[in-house]
């Protein structure tokens, strides 16, 4: 019987290389793919794995199934937790803060009128975040009060109900790149600067990549963040700031890092494993 | 490498030996196809529905 597992929904480069690493290290890793699975809560399966890597890429079914499977007492990385506050950009930023990581000056508005006068306090530019989203997707720069109230006008008439939760962030300006440090059971294991001539610099969104080194301060502020989410594996976005130095924007419950690999060679893939069967060790 | 059917056009689409449950093959007929495991342990493939919602970060 497998005793690891990955539960997933798309099969992408990502979860191959993790199968595959698994393999190289005649473990099996039991592909638990979310469309075609059912659970009972709490009715345990005789053929679950013992620990289990949550890799799918949807924010609900990550969570659904990792609190499901918790129930079957199963042991999920990253745990439920873990991944609910780092999916909520809200609840991390709180986590962060508290944990006295650095990171954007960042505010919460619970109507219209609120948000301006936030942005008045916080000054322009500000950038509007989705309390919940991934790529960058729906993120908004906010030039002056026109801009802002235009962006907010927009998100008021989304259904949606975080959509009436106003999240600013101050505009920190990078010096064209961003960073990506991906850490794996406490340690930063690799880091890649991701070039952009736009202010979004995601490599899921056309950003050019080049190695970054995780030895130092940018590892320590990274693998601060992860734990102050209580994340085992992750992905970190930092930005460094011209006078206040390496900020954390973002914690990432289920990393991509296909670019991370072809950057800088290191088997991102491998490190996880090897963190998985540590755990199933104990 | 096997060879399936596809299930909108009919045309054959070649999996990969090493294909995993959940992979996505876009087809020539411009249509994503997602791998799905049967009950008995084949795979066949199925138009890929999205998942949703956001995804990936």
């Amino acid at each position: 019987m497998e005793r690891l597992g990955m539960v997933y929904m798309v099969a992408r480069w990502e979860e191959k290389a993790i199968a595959k690493a698994g393999e190289k290290r005649g473990v099996k890793v039991k592909l638990l793919h979310l469309p075609s699975l059912h659970l009972l809560i709490g009715e345990h399966v005789a053929e679950l794995p013992q620990v289990v890597l949550q890799r799918s890429i949807s924010h609900y079914a990550a969570l659904s199934s990792t609190l499901v499977l918790e129930s079957l007492g199963v042991r999920v990385v990253n745990t439920s937790t873990a991944t609910a506050a780092a999916n909520d950009k809200i609840w991390s930023a709180a986590l962060l803060s508290r944990a006295g990581v650095a990171m954007p000056q960042t505010g919460v508005a619970w109507s219209m009128d609120a948000a301006l006068r936030l942005a008045e306090k916080m000054g322009y530019p500000v950038v509007v975040k989705p309390s919940n989203g991934s790529w960058g997707r729906m993120v908004a720069l906010a030039d002056d009060e026109e801009d802002l109230r235009a962006i907010l006008e927009h998100r008021e008439y989304m259904p949606q109900p975080e959509m009436k939760v106003h999240m600013l962030q101050e505009y920190v300006a990078k010096p064209g790149r961003d960073i990506r440090v991906t850490v794996v059971g406490g340690r930063p294991v690799a880091g890649i600067y991701r070039y952009s001539e736009h202010w979004i610099t995601n490599t899921a969104r056309g950003g050019r990549a080049e190695p970054a080194p995780v030895e130092g301060e940018l590892g320590e502020i990274a693998v601060r963040a992860v734990e102050a989410v209580g994340l085992e594996v992750a992905g970190v976005d930092v930005f460094e700031h011209p006078e206040r130095g390496y900020l954390v924007n973002e914690v990432n419950p289920v990393p991509e890092f296909k670019n991370t690999v072809r950057v800088t060679g290191v088997d991102v893939a491998g490190e996880i494993v090897d963190y998985l069967i540590g755990i199933l060790r104990k | 490498m096997p060879v399936l059917k596809c299930p909108v056009c009919g045309g054959d689409v070649e999996v990969p030996d090493d294909v995993m449950p959940g992979e996505l093959i876009d087809h020539d007929c411009g249509v994503t196809l997602e791998v799905v495991k049967k009950e008995d342990g084949t795979i066949e493939l199925r138009p890929f529905e999205g998942v949703g919602e956001d995804w990936g970060e």
